[in-house]
């Protein structure tokens, strides 16, 4: 069961890295969830796993039988999962409102913050108005 | 109080104050309820290393669940003297926020961020579990997404993506890593791993895990070559944001290296070591280079923290107990001088106009008070005697020296010439030339709430360089406490476990011994 599993978080990461390696801004994102579930498995995995023992305490007992299933990880991935749920909403809210602002999600494209010009020691960034869409400068600095 | 109070106040704080301040965000109380909060937070670091300086490391269990079963709360001189460095920029901050930041800003909760963002460091200085590490990471994260937001322009929106989408990969990466050392150690408490893994340092898992969380902990540190997000983030928020950021995200990236690789890993192990010391080295000189081709302050600044991060990672991989006090040391002294330099370049701003070197210039004349107030922090960066910055290389390179890596002695000495570089660079421009179209005269005068702030950071580091012996003498007792980490251990496990670790290693030498 531990080697399906480690294939698995294997596979999540490959199709991760993938999506982000392509250059668009949503598929990094829905790479970004592959990658946040293939680390939630891979401490799943690393708590042991057993067939149907609960860890419950049997009345009587102060400790559940050998062999029950580790409770812990399963709290360390609820509390990842919750963050990582947060951290999502929060990345998608921001893609949407980058679209907004930028007029693209392609990211070679995205360069409002370091402008390739810019870099290369001439100050085109002059031409760029802060009020004006990505596009309509973009349009502007070509004319 | 009872000192295990002590280790909650400086998280408790924060958090009562960004409560409060994001209730209060629309009201001109919520200014003042910030500076109470962060003058509180400074007072309560205080308590705490005037505590621990006396009486030694001490920790608190929370919920009263015994380690390493609960949540461990746990401080030496080094988290401690962290704690009081970050009280002392929150105040910094939020006293030049007054003017800096924008009303809009202010009523989207830029003090409660500001201090939830405290919360999250504050608590990665003080934790003594390494998935609360995490968690506290996360906090941190997640306020400094807001902060990086909350202006809403285009080129903030620009940033924040790339800000957010690589720390996010580094985020995940310390996850993964926690439960691989899970995995290996089934502990996840910071003195009991130790204990599991003294002997275990070469394993595969444990190495794998390690390498994860270098990774992770060098992405947030801005270690070469994972350092992308900085320089394309930290020159679009206000500069009072930027300040907090640069003074406080990516030290706390170095301390958990420093604590995690001293505590948890060896990092003098043949694995780490190298790894640690050639990312150092590249961290030193492309950050270096990098701020050689920027044309707009702050953007040299950011990249000069990269540069500066190379010098603590070294002091790391070094791993002599000289080169950790310089690391030690180097941290303090940043942690001033860069909070100083990012709000200079706010008052530059302010008073010529722009950021870019080009557009900018005539504020020697317009404001000569400025210039030796930009002169003071610049300086110390580059490492200019008697500054705090001469030191703090000093005690790095001699340590370097004295580990013959002449070639590490070489680089580090090198990019202070060309950091010195980078300043003259900024002081030609803002300070020395014309400006290109206003008159010096008819510049607007800075308000007295920016320049308080940089004129007593400032006065900090010329006090840290001309009596460095008492910094010296604790980054010296925090190195000590750093490199024995049995100490940490009988603080937070108690003493019959590390009695029983000595004895089964007595053991196991008899052992090879009737071996031989």
């Amino acid at each position: 069961m531990e080697l399906v599993l480690a294939g698995l978080v294997g596979f999540l990461v490959a199709c991760g890295a993938y999506l982000m390696m392509s250059g668009q801004l949503i598929r990094f994102l829905f790479g970004l969830v592959l990658l946040s579930n293939a680390a939630n498995l891979a401490i799943f995995a690393a708590g042991r796993l057993t067939y149907a023992t609960p860890p419950f305490v049997v009345s009587g007992q102060i400790a559940p039988a050998a062999g029950a299933a580790n409770a812990l990880p399963q709290a360390l991935i609820l509390t990842a999962i919750v963050i990582g749920f947060g951290l999502l909403a929060f990345a998608l809210a921001l893609a949407f409102r980058a679209w907004q602002s930028l007029g693209t999600t392609e990211m070679d494209a995205m360069r409002a913050c370091e402008p390739v010009d810019f870099a290369a020691g001439k100050t085109k960034e002059k031409t760029l108005d802060p009020s004006k869409s990505y596009e309509r400068n973009r349009l502007e600095a070509a004319e | 109080m009872s000192p295990e109070m002590l280790l909650v106040w400086p998280i408790a704080l924060p958090m009562i104050t960004a409560v409060l301040t994001l209730v209060l965000r629309r009201s001109p109380v919520g200014d003042t309820v910030s500076l109470v909060g962060a003058v509180a937070l400074l007072a309560a670091g205080i308590t705490l290393l005037m505590h621990v300086l006396e009486f030694g490391p001490i920790s608190a269990q929370m919920g009263s669940w015994a380690a390493p079963f609960g949540i461990t709360l746990f401080a030496d001189i080094l988290s401690a003297a962290m704690v009081v460095i970050a009280g002392i920029v929150a105040v910094a901050v939020v006293v030049y926020s007054r003017q800096d930041v924008s009303e809009g800003e202010r009523a989207v909760g830029f003090h409660a961020l500001s201090h939830a963002l405290l919360v999250g460091v504050c608590g990665a200085f003080l934790t003594g579990d390494i998935f609360n590490l995490y968690v506290w990471f996360e906090v941190m994260l997640i306020a400094s997404f807001g902060l990086l937001v909350i202006g809403g322009r285009r080129d903030q929106m620009d940033a924040a993506v790339k800000y957010v989408g690589l720390n996010l990969i580094a985020t995940l990466a310390f996850l993964a890593g926690v439960g691989i050392l899970y995995g290996a150690a089934g502990t996840l408490n910071m003195a009991d791993l130790h204990l599991t893994l003294a002997d275990r340092q070469n394993e595969t898992a444990v190495l794998a895990a390690a390498a994860m969380l270098l990774f992770a902990f060098g992405a947030k540190a801005a270690m070469f070559p994972v350092f992308a997000w900085l320089p394309a983030s930290y020159h679009t928020p206000a500069f009072a944001t930027s300040a907090l950021f640069a003074a406080l995200l990516t030290k706390v990236g170095v301390y958990a290296l420093l604590r995690v690789f001293t505590v948890v890993f060896d990092g003098s192990g043949a694995f780490l070591q190298p790894i640690l010391l050639v990312g150092a080295v590249l961290t030193m000189v492309v950050g270096v280079l990098g701020a050689a081709a920027q044309n707009d302050v702050r953007r040299i600044l950011s990249f000069h923290i990269i540069s500066q991060i190379g010098y603590m990672v070294l002091g790391l991989a070094l791993f002599t107990p000289l080169a950790i006090i310089g690391a030690i040391f180097y941290l303090f002294h940043h942690i001033i001088v860069k909070a100083n330099l990012f709000f200079v370049a706010g008052v530059i701003r302010w008073k010529a106009g722009s950021e870019e070197l080009d557009k900018i210039g005539g504020l020697l004349k317009a404001s000569p008070l400025l210039a030796i107030l930009f002169l003071i922090p610049a300086l110390s960066l580059a490492g200019v005697p008697p500054l705090s910055g001469f030191w703090a290389k000093f005690i790095i390179v001699q340590a370097s020296l004295e580990a013959r890596d002449w070639w590490v002695a070489v680089a580090a000495l090198a990019v202070g010439l060309i950091t010195l570089f980078s300043m003259t660079k900024i002081w030609l421009a803002a300070f020395w030339k014309e400006h290109p179209d206003a008159e010096p005269a008819a510049m607007p005068v800075a308000p007295r709430s920016m320049i308080w702030p940089i004129a007593t950071l400032a006065v900090m580091t010329v006090i840290i360089g001309i009596a460095a012996g008492p910094l010296y003498t604790t980054a010296e007792e925090a190195a000590v406490t750093l490199l024995d980490p049995l100490a940490y251990v009988e603080v937070v496990l108690g003493p019959e476990a590390v009695a029983e670790a000595r004895a089964s290693e007595a053991a196991e030498l008899q052992l090879a011994e009737v071996a031989q």
